[in-house]
Parts: structure tokens; sequence; C-alpha cells
């Protein structure tokens, strides 16, 4: 299969006045188109940074990283701006969402940063996702008036509306109950199915990596373990 | 156009805010309007009180009988342009006004007067009395007539410096505003004093007022190169107010300081004020270029955010300035409902504020736009 994450000899080293911290060390890894990976590991163990550097919002230190058939270290900030806008969605702990803005307006902003004029397709495609999500009754609610767990379902509709090759998760389920957590779980493995979207999750509930077919351990900034179920 | 829609959102999710930034700009801009026209107003009242009937360019004899020859060519030549909006020759020489026991110097203006009347108002002047229609009739200054106490009617004697006298019958009495004009001025028939200076037909004066005041000194030496006549002496009334045109210029610079010195308060102000609201909606800003929003976009997000403000806050300060003109003329009125000044609304400027209030506000957004561009949304998702 194709890889579309492509990760070779990728180091980090955050530098806080002289003191030079490593977290990440010879990460070596590849994700298949339409792969459904979990990332685990303890606090600390240097696996959200690992996320971080494959959505393109950090560098690494050393090291290449190749995001659908681009070389991220060669391009500059309005480039990375467009492979962030068009091939890669977030989802965090926190929901992120802008609460100046509706649910409806959080979540058509990706397509809006590509296209201003939103057609009647993306408007569809919307749709569908509070569908799916089930938050059409609140699709148009200020997001303040809105539950957590409904925040979070209207931050993955955000996330998947350019059609996005891969969905970046960190700790998606983080301040959910267990309800909403298996719930968000359940969406996740049901749009790596039917839109072939890959999925990479960032997680220390086991329970999420249950619901993956690769888990790879993280540990003091290594990879521990890299199993395929 | 989602920078715009932003940054609007951005502005009303803060009314409070927002009304405060929209509030300092407009009293800002309200006091730079008011001032800029107070001053203004101030100075145009002070010109029209000095110039308001008196010419702007002053043609005289530089011979030794200060008479013009052939005026009538200079007045024929100078009145086909376009700048000239009255021309007026008139024959004066100084003289003694005798009534009863009184005797008091005078100076003759011997006018045609319909001519006349268009440079020194004269006819608006008259406060008692009628405009003098035959040959034998003159009109008086205020104060000369009190000092005569004479009454509408009245016979004076004029005597001549050569010793010739005249009896001439007073019709009116006119006050043109300025004190020196009302205790000398006696205008005549030009004829009458033409004959009672033994100008013969010559004249001693021409009289030119302008379309354009402060142009005058241009206007006199395009008249001296036209003209090219060594006999006469062309003058304008900025040569013989030097201090007047000083002061003015006083109070031009020190204006154009005042409404400098708020503008950039203003942009200060308005660049502190944005720049908190970086601080403010880092948060939302981060999760924006996470999303792949483009730096120069969010650059506009407060670009446009001032240029908002600016807008709202510099209407708002028009609005108030008119309110502050309005308290300051109901203030300032005297019990006779005459206002201490004339308040002139100079459009120009008021719209020249409001474009420079604008053109401040959303330079001032610079400064936030370049912060913005420094945010790193990794460091935003980082603290969570």
């Amino acid at each position: 299969m194709d890889s579309i994450i492509e990760l070779t000899g990728v180091d980090k080293i955050y530098t806080v006045g002289s003191v030079d911290t490593q977290v990440l060390f010879d990460i070596n890894l590849s994700f298949e188109k339409g792969s459904c990976t979990s990332i685990i590991g303890t606090s600390g163990s240097g696996k959200s940074t690992l996320m971080h550097i494959m959505g393109t919002l950090d560098m690494p230190t050393a090291g290449s990283v190749v995001i659908a058939g681009q070389k991220v270290n060669d391009l500059d900030a309005n480039a990375l701006a467009v492979l962030r806008n068009q091939t890669i969605g977030f989802v965090f702990q926190f929901h992120y969402l802008l609460p100046e803005f509706s649910a409806m307006e959080n979540v058509l902003i990706p397509s809006m940063i590509k296209n201003w004029k939103v057609d009647r397709q993306t408007l569809d495609k919307a749709e569908k996702l509070f569908d799916i999500m089930g938050l059409s009754p609140v699709k148009n609610y200020l997001i303040t008036k809105m539950s957590g767990g409904q925040q979070q379902r209207t931050a993955i509709a955000r996330a998947l509306i350019n059609n996005p090759k891969i969905l970046l998760a960190d700790e998606p389920t983080g301040n959910l109950d267990s309800d909403n957590s298996d719930r968000i779980c359940n969406i996740f493995r049901n749009i790596n199915q039917e839109f072939g979207t890959t999925f990479i999750v960032v997680t220390h509930d086991t329970r999420v990596a249950e619901h993956t077919d690769r888990v790879i351990n993280i540990k003091d900034g290594r990879i521990e373990s890299d199993i395929r179920t | 156009m989602l920078s715009f829609m932003i940054a609007l959102r951005f502005l009303t999710s803060n009314k409070l805010q927002t009304a405060f930034i929209i509030l300092g700009i407009a009293v800002a801009i309200s006091v730079q309007i008011f001032v800029g026209l107070l001053i203004e107003s101030l100075q145009i009242s002070l010109v029209n009180s000095t110039m308001g009937n008196a010419p702007h360019i002053t043609i005289t004899s530089s011979r030794d009988d200060i008479t013009i020859r052939r005026w009538e060519q200079i007045v024929a030549q100078l009145d086909r342009y376009n700048v000239v909006e009255a021309i007026s020759a008139s024959a004066s020489g100084n003289a003694y006004a005798e009534k009863g026991s009184a005797i008091k110097p005078v100076l003759i203006r011997g006018f045609d007067f319909d001519s006349a009347d268009q440079i020194y108002n004269i006819s608006e002047g008259l406060y008692s009395g009628r405009i003098a229609n035959t040959r034998n009739e003159i009109l008086m200054g205020k104060d000369l007539a009190q000092d005569l106490e004479l009454k509408p009617g009245d016979w004076v004697t004029i005597t001549a410096p050569d010793g010739g006298s005249t009896t001439l019958k007073v019709t009116g009495f006119f006050d043109l505003g300025i004190s020196s004009i009302n205790k000398t001025w006696v205008i005549s028939n030009r004829d009458v004093a033409q004959k009672m200076f033994g100008y013969g037909s010559r004249v001693t004066t021409i009289d030119i007022t302008t379309n354009n005041l402060f142009h005058a000194d241009v206007i006199a030496n395009l008249f001296k190169i036209i003209l090219d006549n060594n006999d006469i002496k062309i003058e304008n009334w900025k040569q013989l107010n030097q201090s007047l045109l000083r002061g003015l210029e006083g109070q031009r610079i020190s204006s154009a300081m005042i409404q400098i010195v708020i503008i950039v308060s203003v942009a200060i102000a308005i660049a502190s004020i944005l720049a908190i609201t970086v601080l403010q909606k880092s948060r939302q800003i981060g999760i924006l270029k996470a999303m792949g929003i483009k730096n120069r976009d969010v650059a506009l997000i407060f670009l446009y955010q001032g240029f908002l403000v600016g807008i709202a806050g510099a209407l708002v300060g028009v609005g108030l300035a008119f309110g502050l003109l309005q308290s300051f003329i109901s203030f300032t009125t005297s019990d006779s409902g005459v206002p201490v000044v004339d308040v002139y609304i100079d459009y120009f400027l008021v719209v020249r504020s409001w474009v420079i209030a604008v053109l401040a506000a959303t330079i001032a957004g610079l400064v936030p736009a370049r912060n913005s561009l420094k945010l790193n949304p990794v460091d935003v998702i980082r603290e969570g």
C-alpha cells in the first residue's frame, strides 16, 4: 500500500535558554493510505510532539517528513498552510472552536479558508457531517451554548469538511465521559471506513486504541513497540 | 473576505470593548475637527473684519502730482480678467469739513458710486439717510458725523488745501466697521473731487477686489507685468498687513500641530488596544493557522479591525464635533443673538480629518497585524 506519511530519522530538540531537551529520537515511521493507527504512551513521552510534526504545526530538528508526497521541510509558510488546509484535519483534546461563530460557521471555516465562497456541495457535506455527528438540531447554536460532547463532535465535523486525506486526533476523548468517548471512537471508525481517511489518534486511553488497526507505543521519545492488530 | 468577516465578528463579539475603542477615536476626532473648524473660523472672521470692506489690490500714482493718467485704459484692461471681481477708480484728497464752529480734517473719496459700492459695501453700511444722488451730495462716516454733530440733510463746507471751498449736502451716514474710515471719510461724486483738487479728468487710486483674497499678491504681480507702467504703484493687501499674515500663519501652524498630536495619540491608542486583542484572540488565531489560514489573511484581520473602528469612530467623531460646535455657538452667543465667533463649516476639513482618522486607524492595525504573524499555532495548542 502507498504511504501517506513518512518520517525518516526525526529528532526533536526544544531549547529553553541554554538548556536543550530532546523529546524525539530518530523516529522512522510510515503510515499507509486509509489506515487507522493509534499512538499511545505516557504523559511526556513525546507522542503529542510527534503528532504536531506530522501535522506540520511543528518542524523536526533533524530528519525528514513527507506528507502526501510533499517533503514538508522544503515548504514555506504559505505552502504549509495550504497543505494543512487541504490535506490534514485536526481534532484536539480541547475543541478549539471559535466562540464568536456558530457550529455551522465553525465547520465551514476551513472550506472558506480554501475558497471564500461556500458552494452547494460543501453546504450539503456540512449538513451530512452534522447528521453523522447527531448535531443537526444544534448546528446554528453558538459554540458556547453547546455541551462538551457536542463541541468535540463539531470539531470533528470541522476537521472533515475539506475531505482531508489525513485526520490527526490528539487525545480527542480526553475531556469526555465514557459514553461520549465510545460515540467519538465509533464515528472515527466509520469515517475511516466510509471516506478512506487515514486516521491517526494520539491517546493514553487503551479503549480508544482498541478501535484501531495499529498501535504504536512511544516511550521517552523512542518507538517502544509497533503492533498491527 | 474571510478576514473581513472574522474581523467584524471579533469586534461585534466584544461589544463593550469595541464601543470604548470607537468612543475613544470619536472623542479625539471630534476635538480635532472642532479645534480645526474653530481656528479656521477665527481666521476667516479676522480676515473678513480686516479685509471685508477693503480692496485687495490698490493702484496709485508714483508721479509727484499723485494722479494716474489714462486710468480709463487701465480699468478697461484689467476689467477683462476673470480674477477681477470689482474695480473702482477714485479721486481722493485731504481737506477740512466745517459745520458751524466745528472743523475736522477729512479724506475726500471721489467715487463712481456704483463701482465703489461693490468694493466698500457702502449702501450696506449706510445706517442713516440715503445714498448721494447728485453732484452736490455727499456721505459721511459715522464718527465724523458725530464729531460735527450732523444730521441727514445738513450742509457742510469742504475746504481744499489750496483754499477753495465748496458747500455740499450730507444725505447719509455710513458705518464700514473700521474706525479710521468712519472718522475721516467723506464720499463724494468723483467729478466734484477731481474739480476740488484740480486733478482734471485724472484719478488718484484704482481699487480692485479679486476672486482670491489669498492670491492677491500673485495677481498684483501679474498686473504689474500686464500694465508695464512706471507711473503707477501696485500694492496688495498682504504687503500692508504683514503682522496679520504672521498671526494667521501662527494660528495655522498651531492648529496643524494640535491636529497632528491628536492623530498620533489616536493611532498609538488604537495600536495598543488592538495589540491587546491579538493576545485576547491568540487562541482563535492559533487554531485558524492550524486550519491553514495564511499569515497574510491573519494580518488582514487586524488591519480590517483598525479600518472598521476607524470608520465608525471617525463617523461618530464628526457627529460629536458638530454637537460641540452647536454647543459652542449657543454658549457664546450674546444676548443680542450675535455669536462671538462666526463659525464657518469647512467640509473639506471635515472630510480630510475623517479620511486621516480612518487611515491612521488602519495603519495602527499594522502593529497587531505584525504581532499576529509571530503567533505559532503549536504554542496555543500546547498551552491548552
